[in-house]
């Protein structure tokens, strides 16, 4: 597969550079064309443009800089990632441990794995950027460097695959018509806030990252994420002390759940500010604050409120400081530097009026509204993926960062498979017997589901008489009930939706997530466990949009007609056959009405003889002539379990009976203790 | 004060001293009749007397004064003294004169008058002691009639005072009696609160209070620290007696915790010596707060039925499990301390009651077994296979024998040896590992064999291998062979059946055979002799050299069948020759059935592969065959009814004579016959007793309709089994004219157990979750709805959870004990881990 692929991106590639000649003689006039075109070769982008290159799909990338993953060239300042890079899980899963590797993006190149990049656990910003030139140059990714997109815009036309192209203009006035628009570009524009005073501030885009240029300074930093605390921490050494200030409280990833919020490693700050050792933290509106500047060069913080009320000519010395009227005003203190570090939001600026790409509301107005299929809401056939397609998943999931959105940009390029080639989304069927099988696999080994929870899901589909099943992965829950359409294939009797959840009430900025018996060990409590495990809603039909809708807050599925918790596991190890298989299976045998039960030959032999229908596992298994014979001990233990019996020893008729009540009962004395103790032993288990 | 609760300091076993005595004390306590002037000096300031001045005694004041007689002793205790004052008839004073006096009885301390009581109060002792104590202790006793009043009362006692409440449906009974008896001894302790309103006592009780019987409460006021926190409220579920009261207020008393970090057996509390059971919990110092605030919740739920005692877990001996997370030691003298692993503090609570009720309630308690064994059916595991798996965990395979590829050595693997067998499977999954045991056995047999080596990938670890192979499930077993395209084994999975298809894909199929010479080796079984323990029939297929579109439809076949059957090709000049000798017309198939040394000629008219697969395939069915657990599939596909001769041993010459001649029959289409040998397949018993209701004397044949209407019908075992006498029985049978000895049943196979309702224990304590949406959706698919009766009892523990002790107490109350010593045994286990690395 490979080799033919790489042969035909190379004739692209050709035929590319002839058309970049083109282009270049004709200076503007010439459109060239692509089905597909992705501006930005960051993550996302590259990501995207590695499925196209699988696809043979005409595609191209246009990186405004000179090299892919131009963000990462500059941030995070301090250069340290915050991606984990677990080199060792003790598994060689290869997609089990993507669920815990953060940084490495999606191919079939095992080189390309970001643990043979680096060896810190938190890797350097440098090795990123490296990885994406390799992951560029090794998969030969159609990548037009220095090509800025300056401007979007539409062109009518019937004949396009949603009814217009798009027209991009680079920095040059080339022009290029592209079927659809994949927008890869991240969120990279600064936040800025003004105020009175606000040119006394530093970006953190360019404030110096030597701790020596702040020795024995009073530092005060706007912003309460990750990047303020990655300052703080590489000052907090050597300066007076380090005040922030934000509107939020802080909220620390690991009460929330959530990557995005400030993590353990950049925490340093609170435990100064808690131990009293000068640094501290406070919460503000920012637009409230004004700065003015004394005859020192030192920085005074006031409020709006007094500057509106005095002369705004005057200077710092005429100027009402609270401290004035408040003299324990908490940050009266006069500060050397104030330091902004508010985050980034997403470029709107090139795209014309005509494409109707809007900022979301509230706190998500960094990121262009997108509906849950990661399509702009304002224009068919743009999509936007990567960090800037966060507003889907924001504070809840990982989809703004490469170890979610690696997956939904593989969501995002198999619905348009579909879409646009007729390739209906990658479902493989299975016989019923396999139905408690695949779902375990995959609950245990996914990444997808396990990074992307709450937002991506597998869908089992049903077939008639529930004899198979359709497996289809990862699938954005958000248009569940468009499935059909999005994916090509068919709901008729049913369908399960396989998904990752954390417990409702557990996770939250104030919440104590440490609390004693946090986890729940036993199967029957399952429900109410609190980390991250899987769910299994049951559907007898697809949700209609407007159940959908209408969902409850926070839901990623509406009420389904039933449901299965598996009981979350201290090491996510789903395969215990008493706590997390049996329950499992029991909720698939209710929600078909059918029996899963394996059966050994001999067993299915006796039923085939005595009863007219046989059990799935016998019907599909033996009866195929592939029934499991299994060996002289494990027969001899089912028969100890009473699970199945034992005809060899027999001697005149009626002892045969006796015996036989005998052994039944005996078998049935069995059968109810081990219940007991097995009970106990899984539980133990649970609680270590 | 501080006389009376010296008087009472040595305990209630005085009380039960005064009821002893009273009786034979009698004279001594007959009652004093005094002149008035006696009387008045006999006054001492601050004693206390009930006076009855009597001047002529009337036959209507004859049982008032009886009861008084037998309320002295009583009284007595208390230090009231009772007296009849006999009034001289002239004198008329305050109390002696008046005609009315004479109705009304007199409390005095001292020379002071407290109450007057109408005769008619007093009707009995009770009545008598109650009213006289209740008078005397107004300020100790609150009589109370209205919710407000009592909300008041208590709220101003709120951190100070514990508050007793009691209501009795009337005054001068004798639960009044004994609560005014109580409040004697305890009423500076506590303040006593004393009603006759239903009204009042509805506010109070959380149970549906019917105001006939008196209760009482202990309000626990003195622990709220906030004025809006409501006081906790013990009921006293005893009947109101002295004796009751007094073990009660000793109870709530004693601390509701103890500490102990001694030998449990030598520990002793006011509940050992009530007669009521102690429960130790047992801590350890790094569980100590939870486990506090475990037992804490516990002592609540028991309070006044059990002490509850935090047992420090370094003074027990070391013949206590680590596990042990409970102790109960009951009051029985030499009945040693049981130690316990409780899941749950509802286990906890549920001992003890068990324990009080005693054995009146055995029969009660064996209901609840029974229901709790159907909850606990559903956790127990009823998949042979998994369960067989799971009891054979502990025994460790001899995998030596089978290389275990990996990512890396996955192709070297396969292309460096012969033959490499390769099996996918799932670590975790059962049949996988079942197989993985016949696999090992395989492995064994093959040990030597040059040429054939014995490899598995374990797609839990290697998914990659597993996906490019294109194994998406479990478990696959593959052939490789050099150059070959993969051959996917599709039998059954067992050690024969493998070993057989190993052996057999060794061999090229099919097999070219270069002159007539080898032709009649091959058919003669000399050719590939170390394959006749593994084949009973080798195909032949014969061609002229012209047939090539044949011959390579038959070398497709081959392939097809390659593992399960071996065959030759020839297609030599001489084949003609071969043709005539075997009187077989070109293009042609012969079977050389080595058992019978038979060589016998098919005709090849069709001529896609597949049908040529299928061809040989039912060639290699045998006419009368023995059915076994490893090959009904292949003959059940046929579809016909069955006629089984079941024989406990081989089968008699007759027998098999008359049988073959029905399978060879012009019936033949219309049914199988095959015979069954229960040496061989015991199952086959299994089949008989389901067929018979008595087990049958063998051999015994058989008619059983499986495919359609599955009747089963028995051949009369007085007839000889011949052909003519079994066709015409199978036409009786076909026409309806023979009673089936059963019927196979027809029902489907549905779900063996019903699964947790998580849906329905989340709406519970969830309702947003159906706000939205409980209008949309129809009814809960059958098996839902049905198990929704059955399973009422393991959701109504679900919503037990009682918010009541999480909201007074503030703080979660550890209800689940599993939070506490099993887990530590665990954490110490991880901590001894992290140690050793």
């Amino acid at each position: 597969m490979v080799f033919p692929l790489a042969k035909g991106a190379r004739g692209l590639l050709l035929t590319f550079a002839l058309c970049m000649s083109l282009a270049c003689t004709s200076r503007a006039s010439a459109l060239v064309h692509h089905d597909y075109c992705i501006i930005g070769a960051g993550p996302s982008g590259l990501q995207m443009a590695y499925f196209l290159q699988q696809a043979s799909r005409d595609y191209v990338v246009f990186e405004r800089s000179h090299a892919p993953g131009s963000f990462f060239a500059l941030y995070p300042r301090h250069r340290k990632l915050i991606s984990i890079n677990k080199r060792y899980t003790g598994k060689s899963n290869s997609e089990f441990n993507l669920r815990h590797d953060w940084n490495s993006l999606l191919s079939h190149d095992s080189r390309l794995l970001f643990r043979h990049y680096s060896r810190d656990f938190f890797p350097h910003a440098d090795t990123m950027v490296r990885y994406l030139e390799d992951f560029a140059s090794r998969l030969e990714l159609q990548v037009q460097y220095n090509t800025a997109i300056t401007h979007v815009t539409l062109d009518r036309d019937p004949q396009a695959w949603n009814s217009h192209y798009f027209i991009l203009t680079d920095q040059n006035s080339q022009t290029y018509r592209c079927s659809l628009l994949l927008v890869a570009t991240g969120t990279w524009v600064p936040n800025v806030v003004s105020f009175t005073g606000s040119e006394y501030v530093e970006g953190y885009e360019t404030v110096s990252i030597n701790p020596d240029d702040f020795a024995g300074q009073t530092v005060l930093i706007l912003g309460r994420g990750n990047s303020a605390f990655e300052t703080a921490e590489n000052i907090l050494g050597v300066t007076n002390f380090i005040h922030m200030v934000s509107r939020s409280r802080v909220r620390l990833s690991w009460a929330t759940h959530y990557v995005g919020d400030l993590r353990a490693i950049n925490n340093g700050l609170l435990d100064t500010y808690q131990l009293k050792s000068l640094d501290g933290l406070l919460e503000g509106d920012l637009e409230d604050l004004a700065i003015v500047k004394d005859k020192k060069g030192k920085l005074h913080i006031t409020l709006r409120f007094y500057l509106e009320n005095s002369n705004s000519s005057a200077g710092a010395e005429t100027v009402t400081l609270p401290q004035d009227e408040l003299d324990n005003f908490a940050t009266r203190a006069p500060y050397d530097r104030v330091i902004r570090c508010l985050g980034w939001k997403f470029d709107f600026s090139i795209y014309n009026r005509s494409l109707r790409l809007m900022p979301g509301r509230g706190n998500k107005r960094k990121y262009p509204q997108i509906k849950p299929s990661y399509e702009s809401r304002g224009t068919r056939g743009l999509f936007v993926l990567g960090t800037a397609s966060h507003s889907n998943d924001f504070r809840k999931s990982a989809g703004g960062f490469i170890h979610g959105f690696r997956y939904t940009t593989r969501a995002v390029h198999r619905l348009l498979e579909n879409r646009h080639h007729g390739v209906p989304w990658p479902s493989p069927i299975y016989p019923i017997t396999q139905l408690t099988n695949s779902i375990i696999k995959r609950v245990n080994e996914a990444s997808g589901l396990y990074q992307m929870f709450s937002v991506l899901a597998d869908i089992i589909l049903v077939k008639e008489n529930a004899t198979a099943f359709e497996y289809l992965e990862e699938y954005p829950v958000g248009i569940l009930a468009q499935l059909e359409l999005h994916t090509g294939r068919k709901a008729p009797s049913g369908l399960f939706a396989v998904i990752m959840e954390y417990g409702r009430n557990f996770s939250g900025a104030d919440k104590d997530v440490f609390y004693y018996n946090r986890a729940v060990g036993e199967a029957q409590h399952a429900w109410q466990s609190n980390f991250l495990h899987p769910v299994i809603y049951y559907y007898k039909r697809l949700p209609t949009e407007r159940e959908m809708r209408l969902r409850p807050p926070d839901w990623p599925l509406p009420r389904p007609d039933a449901i299965h918790h598996i009981v979350e596991d201290f090491l996510t190890d789903w395969t215990a056959p008493n706590a997390h298989i049996l329950p499992l299976r029991r909720f698939l045998e209710n929600c078909l009405g059918t029996d899963l039960r394996n059966f050994f030959a001999e067993s299915c032999f006796l039923i085939a003889l005595t009863r007219q229908k046989l059990p799935p596992s016998c019907q599909q298994g033996y009866l195929r002539m592939q029934g499991l014979v299994g060996s002289e001990g494990l027969r001899r233990h089912a028969v100890k379990a009473s699970l199945m019996e034992n005809y060899t020893v027999v001697d005149s008729p009626n002892k045969l009976l006796d015996g036989q009540k005998e052994l039944h009962d005996q078998l049935l004395k069995d059968h109810v203790i081990p219940g007991r103790p097995l009970q106990h032993l899984i539980n133990t288990k649970d609680e270590l | 004060m501080s006389s009376k609760r010296n008087r009472w300091a040595p305990g209630f076993s005085f009380l039960l001293l005064c009821s002893c005595c009273m009786s034979s004390a009698r004279n001594a306590n007959a009652l004093l009749e005094l002149s008035p002037q006696e009387y008045l000096s006999s006054l001492q300031p601050g004693k206390a007397s009930l006076v009855y001045f009597s001047r002529n005694v009337s036959p209507g004041v004859r049982p008032f004064l009886e009861q008084m007689e037998s309320s002295v002793q009583p009284l007595q205790d208390y230090g009231i003294s009772v007296v009849k004052v006999n009034c001289p008839k002239e004198e008329v004073s305050r109390y002696c004169g008046k005609q009315n006096a004479l109705l009304k009885a007199y409390l005095f301390r001292g020379n002071i008058l407290l109450r007057e009581f109408p005769t008619d109060a007093l009707f009995n002792v009770n009545a008598i002691v109650a009213n006289v104590l209740f008078a005397l202790l107004f300020n100790e006793v609150k009589y109370i009639a209205s919710p407000v009043d009592h909300q008041n009362l208590e709220n101003s006692l709120k951190g100070r005072l514990n508050v007793i409440f009691a209501y009795v449906p009337a005054i001068g009974t004798a639960e009044h009696r004994a609560v005014m008896e109580a409040a004697f001894v305890y009423g500076t302790a506590h303040q006593f609160i004393l009603t006759t309103e239903v009204l009042l006592l509805k506010s109070v009780s959380t149970e549906d209070a019917d105001g006939l019987s008196a209760q009482l409460f202990f309000c626990h006021c003195k622990r709220v620290t906030e004025p809006t926190q409501p006081c906790r409220r013990t009921p006293m579920e005893q009947p109101l007696s002295t004796l009751n009261i007094h073990k009660y207020l000793k109870l709530m008393e004693a601390p509701i915790v103890t500490e102990v970090a001694a030998d449990p057996e030598k520990v002793s509390t006011v509940h050992l010596q009530l007669g009521l059971p102690l429960v130790f919990i047992l801590s350890q110092k790094e569980t100590y707060e939870a486990d506090r605030r475990t037992a804490e919740f516990v002592a609540w739920q028991l309070l006044g039925r059990a002490g509850v005692a935090l047992l420090a877990r370094d003074s027990l001996g070391l013949n206590v499990l680590l596990q042990s997370n409970v102790a109960l030691k009951t009051a029985e003298e030499g009945v040693p301390i049981k130690y316990l692993v409780l899941e749950d503090t509802d286990e906890i609570i549920a001992l003890v009651e068990n324990k009080l009720k005693g054995e009146q309630f055995q029969e009660y308690e064996e209901e609840e077994d029974e229901e709790e064994k159907e909850n606990s059916d559903k956790d127990v595991q009823d998949d042979q296979v998994v369960e067989a798996i799971h009891r054979d965990r502990k025994r460790e395979l001899p995998l030596d024998l089978i290389r275990t590829l990996t990512e890396e050595t996955f192709h070297p693997a396969v292309t460096e040896t012969g033959h490499t067998a390769v099996l996918f499977y799932a670590s975790w999954e059962a049949v996988s590992l079942a197989t993985l045991q016949s696999y090992v056995e395989v492995a064994v047999e093959l040990k030597g064999t040059s040429g054939v080596s014995l490899a598995r990938v374990n797609c839990w670890d290697w998914p990659g291998v597993c996906a490019k192979q294109n194994v998406t499930q479990f478990p696959v077993v593959k052939i490789y062979e050099k150059g070959e395209r993969p051959v996917t084994y599709g039998g059954m999975l067992g050690t024969e059946d493998l070993l057989r298809f190993i052996m057999l894909s060794r061999v090229s199929c099919p097999l070219k055979l270069a002159s007539a010479a080898a032709v009649e080796g091959y058919l003669r079984g000399e050719l590939l002799a170390e394959l006749l323990p593994y084949h009973t029939t080798s195909v032949l297929g014969l061609f002229m050299p012209s047939m090539k579109e044949a011959r390579e439809a038959f070398i497709e076949a081959g392939t097809i069948l390659k593992g399960y059957v071996t065959t030759g090709l020839y297609y030599g000049d001489d084949a003609s020759v071969l043709s005539s000798k075997y009187n077989a017309p070109l293009p042609a198939l012969l079977f050389a059935r080595h058992e019978e040394r038979s060589i016998d000629p098919v005709l090849l008219s069709r001529l896609t592969p597949q049908e040529i697969a299928q061809t040989i395939r039912y060639q290699l069915l045998e006419t009368f065959p023995e059915i076994t657990v490893e090959n009904l599939p292949a003959y059940w596909s046929l579809g016909r009814p069955l006629l089984i001769l079941f024989s406990d041993g081989d089968l008699g010459p007759w027998d098999r004579n008359e049988m073959l001649r029905l399978g060879r029959g012009s019936d033949r289409e219309a049914f199988l016959a095959c015979w069954l040998n229960l040496q061989r397949t015991p199952a086959g018993r299994g089949i008989l007793k389901a067929y018979f209701s008595t087990p049958p004397p063998l051999p015994l044949l058989a008619w059983v309709n499986l495919h359609a209407g599955g009747e089963v019908f028995a051949f009369p075992p007085d007839q000889p089994v011949t052909q003519s006498n079994v066709l015409s029985w199978l036409e009786k049978c076909r026409a309806g004219l023979q009673l089936p000895s059963t019927t196979l049943s027809d029902a489907p196979w549905t779900p063996p157990l019903p699964a947790y309702n998580f849906l329905r224990m989340m709406e519970s304590t969830l309702p947003e979750f159906t706000l939205h949406t409980a209008y949309g959706r129809g009814d809960p698919p059958g098996p839902w709805q049905a198990e929704a009766a059955e399973e009422k009892a393991p959701v109504r523990e679900e919503q037990a959870e009682e918010p009541r002790a999480e909201a007074e107490e503030g703080q979660p109350p550890g209800r689940d004990l599993r939070g506490t010593v099993p887990r530590l045994v665990g954490r110490e286990r991880q901590v001894k881990r992290h140690a050793e690395l």
